[in-house]
């Protein structure tokens, strides 16, 4: 069995264009968990997340990822890995020439030892599960809305049943119901499958439903972290007005 | 711990039992393909136990799922035993996508018939005939709307790209004609050599490179840079939806990203062709020095004698309709860019591959012409 820390950052630094974005950065996220991270537009949430997976160079610290530490990975152990992980972009990201059931059936051509039906029909279904048709299925990633981009990237991220899913921005532009449904699925996936779930959000509703434990970043750093309720009560301006401000207030009254 | 998916056939309290076992999960994929379709013959009901499962994904589910179907549509009874549990909610998802109707799972339908694709390319090729004659139309709105005021052509602009198109072409177009000069001055010494003809080399070269060679290197070589570049830039704004930014904004693409990359090219082409010919003259005349056995000052001479300065005029005409042409159909198959990144490749390399073609038809066109005119 593996250690139950599945993702650990420790003391991240990250730089980019001469601006420290990250500043000394410290936690770990055990299995099963669900993490939001939440934090001002601009603070670094992507940059972190991006640096997390390797896209982005950091200046120091470490990530281990399922006790791998990325820059140390062989080909082998990276392949493992991200045949492990699911990825949602905060822009969807999708292939651009593959229609959408392609788009979902890609990782499992490049990971998974199955028929084309297979895949096809888990395609489709992974579509249905976030709240597509069975007629959006053959459209080009150009020929769909704001939203239905969205419920792609994160079927695409769910295609191959990972073990840690990392979401940016997961509900953002969608409608409040379709918002729930991405909800229940996350928190069905992960009583099912067991998953870690580290998803950067600003909805106070996902935050308050789905999220196991909190993480709040503010200038380069983890202020606080804690379920929900001890984040309410942490006294930090920046956070009060988060929480507490019109909208938040408006969130945790419903 | 970790063991494949197996299935144990069993007795039921009425008709058959299928027990599922081990973990039904992707990393078994091939396995839950087989088992998906390992349904027993002869059954009339069937029942397939969750119980002894382990681990259940999707691809589990899937194959659970796709067993029973098969049963029932064997015109049997089956029935799964779906967990009361978080799992439920995977079944109805599964459920959902095998449930569409047959006859949808079809991609569209790409290739028609061979008559049908001739009728397609007939049309698209009258489409975008009718597309030039109405971006032509609208550059030359907006270029006389430019003269009236000089702050609508977007001149900082049209120097930008005169600087990348232009100037930043200038060492590999020179480097180019110099080698060709080289080429057609060596090959016309070698075979004139035997009629005695050296004398004419010069004619042949000068000829060659002022009305034809040089005019075609260039703007060869300016559509297969520039042309390529105009089409990738347009098509990604059009992808990302920045025309439609500017349009909103009340401003003319045509206007504001068309009309100045067409006029730095229209201004670089013949500038670029005289220091194409310069460099192929050149190119000619150092093969001649040193591989001919003809003094600088005896080709110069020669050259005086064979170049006629309507040889020069028929390459700086042709050159800037040429320049017009390759921008005309840049911009043309930039906008035609659909939102995916095939798109985008298609259409530099249509980009390319038509101002090519089209400057070489031109090409031809003039040759016609000004025979007939008697220049
Ligand atoms: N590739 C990059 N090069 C230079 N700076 C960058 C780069 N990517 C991001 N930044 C900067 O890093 C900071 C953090 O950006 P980031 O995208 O992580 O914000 P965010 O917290 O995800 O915001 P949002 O909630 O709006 O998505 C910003 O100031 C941004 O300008
Ligand atoms: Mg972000």
């Amino acid at each position: 069995m593996e250690a139950d820390e599945v993702i650990t950052v420790s003391d991240l630094h990250v730089t980019l264009a001469g601006h420290e974005v990250v500043r000394g950065l410290s936690f770990q996220v055990r299995r099963g968990e669900i993490v939001g991270l939440v934090g001002a537009s601009g603070s670094g949430k992507t940059v972190l997340l991006r640096t997390m997976l390797g896209l982005l160079p950091k200046t120091s610290g470490t990530v281990e990822i399922m006790g791998v530490r990325l820059e140390q990975a062989t080909p082998a152990e990276s392949r493992r890995i991200g045949g492990r992980c699911g990825m949602m972009f905060q822009q969807g990201a999708l292939f651009s020439s593959l229609t959408l059931r392609e788009n979902v059936e890609f990782p499992m051509r490049e990971y998974l030892d199955g028929s084309d039906a297979m895949y096809g029909d888990v395609a489709l279904a992974k579509l249905a599960m976030v709240g597509l048709s069975v007629e959006d299925a053959d459209k080009l990633p150009s020929e769909i809305s704001g939203g239905m981009t969205k419920r792609v990237a994160i079927a695409r991220a769910l295609a191959l049943d990972p073990d840690i899913l990392f979401l940016d921005e997961p509900t953002s532009g969608l409608d409040p119901i379709a918002a729930g449904e991405i909800d229940r699925l996350i928190r069905t996936l992960q009583r099912v499958l067991n998953l870690t779930v580290f998803m950067v959000t600003h909805d106070l509703n996902s935050l308050k439903s789905v999220c196991t434990r909190i993480l709040a970043l503010y200038d380069g750093r983890i202020i606080a972290q804690g379920p929900m309720q001890d984040i309410l009560a942490f006294d930090h301006p920046w956070l009060r007005a988060y929480f507490r401000g019109e909208r938040g207030r408006a969130a945790q009254l419903a | 711990m970790a063991q494949g998916p197996s299935l144990r056939a069993g007795v039921g309290a009425d008709g058959d039992l299928l027990s599922a076992e081990g973990d039904w999960t992707a990393a078994h994929a091939a396995d839950l393909d087989r088992l998906a379709h390992a349904a027993p013959p002869h059954v009339r009901k069937l029942t397939i136990s969750l119980e002894g499962v382990g681990r259940l994904d999707t691809f589990g589910v899937w194959a659970l799922e796709r067993l029973r179907r098969s049963v029932v549509e064997a015109g049997a009874q089956a029935q799964l035993a779906i967990p009361q549990d978080a799992r439920a909610d995977l079944f109805a998802g599964v459920d959902k996508a095998l449930a569409r109707p047959s006859g949808q799972t079809g991609r569209r339908d790409r290739w028609g018939t061979l008559l049908h694709r001739l009728g397609r390319s007939a049309e698209a090729f009258a489409v975008d005939f009718a597309a030039f004659l109405d971006l032509t139309g609208r550059l030359t709105f907006c270029f006389a709307q430019g003269l009236r005021h000089p702050a609508r052509l977007r001149l900082r602009s049209a120097v930008h790209h005169l600087d990348r198109t232009g100037l930043r072409a200038v060492p590999i177009i020179a480097l180019m004609c110099f080698l060709i000069g080289c080429i057609l001055a060596q090959q016309g010494f070698f075979h004139f050599q035997r009629f005695g003809a050296t004398d004419y080399v010069v004619d042949l070269v000068t000829i060659l490179v002022l009305r034809e060679i040089g005019v075609l290197l260039v703007t060869i070589m300016v559509a297969g840079r520039s042309g390529s570049a105009y089409t990738a830039e347009i098509g990604s704004m059009k992808m990302r939806e920045e025309i439609d930014a500017l349009r909103t904004m009340g401003l003319d693409p045509v206007e504001y990203l068309i009309l100045p990359r067409i006029l730095a090219l229209i201004v670089a082409a013949p500038l670029l062709t005289i220091i194409g010919n310069g460099a192929a003259l050149y190119g000619a005349g150092v093969v001649a020095w040193i591989y001919g056995d003809m003094s600088p000052a005896v080709y110069i001479e020669r050259l005086h004698e064979a170049a006629s300065h309507i040889d020069l005029e028929v390459g700086l005409i042709k050159a800037p309709v040429m320049a017009f042409v390759i921008g005309a159909v840049a911009a043309l198959e930039g906008m035609k860019v659909q939102g995916s990144a095939e798109s985008l490749g298609l259409g530099a390399t249509a980009s390319v591959v038509r101002s090519i073609f089209f400057v070489i038809v031109l090409d031809g066109i003039f040759a016609v012409l000004f025979a007939a005119m008697g220049m």
